[in-house]
């Protein structure tokens, strides 16, 4: 059991000019159960860790105060469990029980007591495999699930989850839904974060709106926030329920074939695929996870050399090159043929300031600088990032991160686009600002190909879609 | 690539020893041999590992190859004592300049390589035995090592494979962005440094969220930890380190008995 | 931004400090391919591989500055010869005993200053200290059987140098670029940055 009070609470990450999140006033009782929406960069997932008393002193300034029952946060630790956005960084120990048990060791529950209870964590997530699992071994949505029993084994009264099913393949999402519903018992208060309203509102009784600038912008139960404000969020960037997306369909006929993959796999990770890339048509690649999706897209973005099969390039993208195969082209000239946008943003990044990421692939390829600089102005400003330009590229907010990736892929005009998850943690819109800039380089010629499991998004923009299967099951 | 499984059937009698005594064994034995100069006292040492690795259930061809460095390392010794050696008595067998090669030296080098083998091998035994997680476990609960150093660095050493998988993104990330060295090797160093830095600071970023995952479960709050895996301590695990000193004691006194004996220092 | 000053290890420390001792074990893991590839470059003199020395050394002096807690250049150097050890590394359980004399030497140099400063002149002292029992370790057991004056010597002198250079200086200068990127924000070896 817990509860949570804010006043005047407000915090600014080191190095930052600008508040992250501030004048926020809340309060939460006892075994409610709370979606946190907002904007992208409006502060959620800053408040959350501020909840889980994850904020220290030396990383930054506070205002206000946050209390957990009465307690500062940091004290109440024992009270709260978080799930993290990003599995793979909270995950400790080598083997899958082991890692259950972490927490249960730190408490202090007896030796004899933890392994039935890892075990009944472990059943409640629906986990499929024995304790012994190596947690390498496992998917994505697999270490999600892992992550979210080591936190009920705990027992807490507070439960924060930071979008915790981003990444999954809808069957996964579906799957860690449910082992959240079914840990909440009427003492457990719930505060979830996630940008797609329409899946998460079987979960919660309550909708707490950040705004942008400070402050809560709505508070109250999904039907009476909606209805007062559904039109305005909406506007936002706000997923609210019943409010249409865009849809931008091809103007005209594909044009000429870019790349042609024969049989095109690499084993185990990707069975053999066929596949043909076309100018001015969008493809989406869809597929459970561990498929092997992001592995061909890295394929087709000559950055992986194919374990079996071929990978042409035809002259409508290579010119004369259409000898060698794009995984041997030279850098340079394959930043102004192809241009891949990774799944982890942050895989991408290479220089330190958002400026200097966007600016790195015009200069590679031999742009003179007064264009690059052009360039590099549009990009920002068109994806609101231009408040950001100085800002270290890792120290963005989920959103922001995710739609610098896009842009630096975008900076050398490549003939062909390949994204890999370009949507995924997105506010509407950005996701409405994604579809259109895709769908205006697919109007302009290029070719543009999406992996993904947001099906708005194929429904918005996809001319044709192809699904992967696993290339193996393993037991 | 880097392997991180013991390569070992688990339930083998001398690998499933508590693996502060296999450690404990293992440095006993090696500390003893580097006290020896002589070929006797190492050739009678690997005689017995050799003769001791079907207890700890490894195969001798699993051996073979992780040892395969060692031998290239027994190359560089050999050549290097050809040109440096500071014994260069007995009959001289062939000389080139400033290569010089007498009795005295393939003796000096025999010894050598063999020491250098009879030391490694209980180490190359001992961890292809050992599972890191166990090793932690061991230490803090038999050796009274602190909880939260050793645990923490076993969190650390999770991140090893994924290391190896951030190496390979990084240059893919460099690569989309029209970066890479071509034929030129000094481009090609200032990549590596280059990858190597953004590893290194990929790792820190890591650590530094691993370990608020790690507060967030309570890691640090001050609560006694409890134990999930227990490890024991036994009178055979006092064995084995028995042992080891008594079989590398032997081995010296073999190389003693037979007139052989030359020690490090004296 | 205040930092405390206590000599209580936070579990970032632990843990960030351990994550260099590991990055480290990769980066020699991939050094070492790098190195085979330019060998015919260097096959010369065996006596210069000592040149090289320091690049094992680093995470001794680094740790040290980055964490700035008795223990740090022990810790991590200790670390990563387990690591390197865990990994197969070829010298065995050995490679952590003389891990540990090897981080002794930058230990005992940042604690002749109280743990207090950390500028470059005792990065370079703490390299050359490491070098230095680096170089005891294999004057005594590696090299015993070598020629005092045109072998055992110039490798031990070249141990340190390197160690004072590539470990000092470098671990310095390594530890500056770290802080630029942000990511020691929570360590006192962190300037303070320009805002954004
Ligand atoms: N470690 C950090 N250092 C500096 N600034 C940060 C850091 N983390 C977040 N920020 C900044 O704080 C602001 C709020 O970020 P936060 O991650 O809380 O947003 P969010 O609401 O979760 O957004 P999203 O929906 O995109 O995940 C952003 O402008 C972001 O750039
Ligand atoms: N670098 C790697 N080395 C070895 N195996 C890998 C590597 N990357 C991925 N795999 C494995 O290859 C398979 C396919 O991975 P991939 O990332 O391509 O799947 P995906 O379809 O993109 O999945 P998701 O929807 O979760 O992103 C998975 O089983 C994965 O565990
Ligand atoms: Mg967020
Ligand atoms: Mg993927």
């Amino acid at each position: 059991m817990a509860g949570v009070r804010l006043a005047g609470f407000g915090w600014r990450h080191a190095g930052r000019r600008a508040w992250a999140v501030r004048g926020v006033d809340l309060r939460i009782d006892h075994g409610e159960r709370v979606l946190l929406l907002g904007p992208s960069g409006a502060g959620k997932s800053t408040l959350l860790a501020a909840l889980a008393g994850l904020l220290p002193a030396d990383s930054g300034e506070q205002e206000g105060t946050v209390e957990i029952d009465g307690l500062d946060p940091a004290k109440a630790r024992e009270r709260v469990g978080t799930v993290f956005q990003d599995p793979q960084s909270q995950l400790v120990m080598a083997r899958c029980g082991d890692d259950v048990a972490f927490g249960l060791e730190n408490r202090g529950v007896p030796g004899d007591e933890i392994w039935p209870r890892v075990d009944e964590a472990l059943r409640r997530v629906g986990f499929p495999y024995h304790r012994d699992r190596p947690t390498a071994a496992l998917s994505g949505g697999e270490q999600q699930r892992l992550a979210l029993a080591g936190v009920l084994a705990l027992r807490p009264g507070l439960l924060l989850l930071d979008e915790p099913t981003a990444n999954l393949d809808p069957a996964g999402a579906d799957l860690v839904r449910t082992a959240v519903a079914g840990a909440l018992d009427p003492d457990t208060t719930l505060v979830l974060v996630e940008h797609r309203v329409a899946d998460a509102l079987p979960l919660v009784d309550r909708v707490v709106v950040l705004a942008p600038g400070g402050g809560v912008r709505a508070d109250g139960t999904p039907e009476a926030v909606f209805a007062a404000h559904g039109a305005a969020l909406a506007a936002e960037g706000v997923w609210v329920p019943g409010h249409p997306t865009v849809t931008r369909r091809a103007a005209g006929p594909p044009g000429a074939e870019l790349l042609t993959a024969d049989r095109l796999g690499l084993p185990p990770r990707l069975a053999p695929t066929d596949l043909a890339v076309r100018a001015g048509e969008a493809l989406a690649v869809l597929g459970p996870n561990g498929a092997g999706k992001s592995t061909l897209a890295l394929l087709l973005g000559g950055l992986l050399r194919p374990g079996a099969g071929r990978l042409t390039a035809t002259a409508a993208l290579a010119g004369g090159d259409t000898r060698t195969p794009p995984h041997r082209w030279r850098a340079p000239a394959l930043a102004g043929r192809i241009g891949s946008v990774f799944q982890d943003p942050e895989h991408q990044f290479v220089t330190r300031t958002v400026r200097d990421e966007l600016a790195l692939g015009p200069r590679r390829t031999g742009r003179p600088e007064p264009s690059v600089r052009a360039t590099v102005d549009e990009l920002l400003e068109r994806l609101r990032l231009t408040r950001l330009a100085g800002a270290n590229p890792y120290t963005l907010s989920g959103g922001e991160a995710r739609r610098l990736s896009v842009a630096t892929a975008l900076a050398t005009a490549p003939r062909l686009l390949i994204c890999d998850e370009p949507t995924f943690g997105q506010d509407r819109r950005t996701w409405g600002e994604l579809v259109d800039l895709l769908a205006d380089l697919r109007d302009a010629g290029h070719g543009v190909v999406t992996v993904t499991h947001d099906g708005d998004f194929v429904a918005a923009l996809a001319d044709r879609a192809v699904t992967l299967r696993p290339a193996r099951k393993q037991p | 690539m880097i392997g991180l499984e013991p390569v070992a059937t688990p339930g083998a009698p001398l690998a499933r020893r508590n693996p502060v005594a296999k450690l404990a064994a293992g440095l006993v034995f090696s500390f003893l041999l580097v006290a020896s100069l002589d070929p006797v006292a190492p050739a009678v040492a690997i005689a017995m590992e050799l003769a001791l690795l079907p207890l700890f259930g490894i195969r001798y061809r699993v051996l073979a190859r992780r040892a395969l460095p060692l031998l290239a390392g027994a190359v560089g010794i050999l050549v290097t004592l050809m040109l440096f050696a500071a014994d260069r008595s007995g009959r001289v067998l062939w000389e080139a300049g400033p290569l010089l090669v007498t009795s005295g030296v393939l003796v000096t080098a025999l010894g050598l390589v063999l020491r250098m083998l009879a030391v490694a091998l209980p180490g190359v035994i001992v961890f292809a035995t050992t599972d890191p997680t166990d090793l932690a476990d061991a230490l803090v609960q038999n050796a009274k090592a602190p909880a939260r150093f050793a645990i923490g660095a076993l969190a650390a050493f999770r991140l090893v494979p994924l290391l190896g998988q951030e190496w390979q993104m990084l240059t893919m990330a460099r690569r989309a962005r029209g970066v890479d060295a071509g034929r030129n090797p000094l481009a090609r160093l200032r990549l590596f440094a280059a990858t190597a830095f953004a590893l290194l600071v990929g790792a820190i970023r890591r650590g530094t969220r691993l370990a608020v995952a790690m507060d967030a479960r309570g890691f640090d709050a001050g609560t006694p930890r409890t134990v999930a895996r227990r490890q024991v301590f036994r009178p055979a695990d006092w064995l084995l380190v028995a042992g080891a000193a008594a079989l590398a004691g032997s081995a010296l006194a073999v190389s003693v008995a037979l007139g052989t004996f030359r020690p490090l220092i004296g | 931004m205040q930092h405390t000053t206590t000599n209580r290890w936070r579990t970032i420390d632990i843990v960030v400090a351990a994550v260099i001792a590991v990055a480290f074990g990769v980066i020699f893991w991939a050094w070492g391919l790098v190195w085979k590839a330019a060998d015919p470059v260097f096959a010369a003199a065996p006596a210069s591989q000592a040149v090289m020395y320091g690049v094992w050394l680093v995470p001794a002096v680094l740790g040290g500055l980055v964490i700035r807690k008795p223990g740090a250049a022990l810790f991590c150097e200790a670390v990563a010869a387990t690591v390197s050890a865990l990994l197969g590394a070829e010298w065995g359980g050995i490679t952590i005993v003389q891990g540990l004399i090897q981080g002794l030497g930058a230990e005992l140099a940042f604690a002749a200053f109280r743990y207090r400063a950390y500028r470059l002149p005792v990065a370079v002292l703490a390299g050359a200290m490491t070098g230095l029992s680096a170089a005891l370790f294999d004057f005594f057991v590696w090299n015993a059987k070598y020629a005092l004056v045109s072998y055992r010597l110039p490798y031990a002198a070249l141990t340190v140098l390197s160690a004072a250079v590539v470990a000092g200086v470098g671990g310095w200068y390594l530890t500056r670029a770290l802080a630029e990127t942000g990511v020691l924000d929570r360590f006192p070896a962190a300037r303070d940055r320009t805002l954004v």
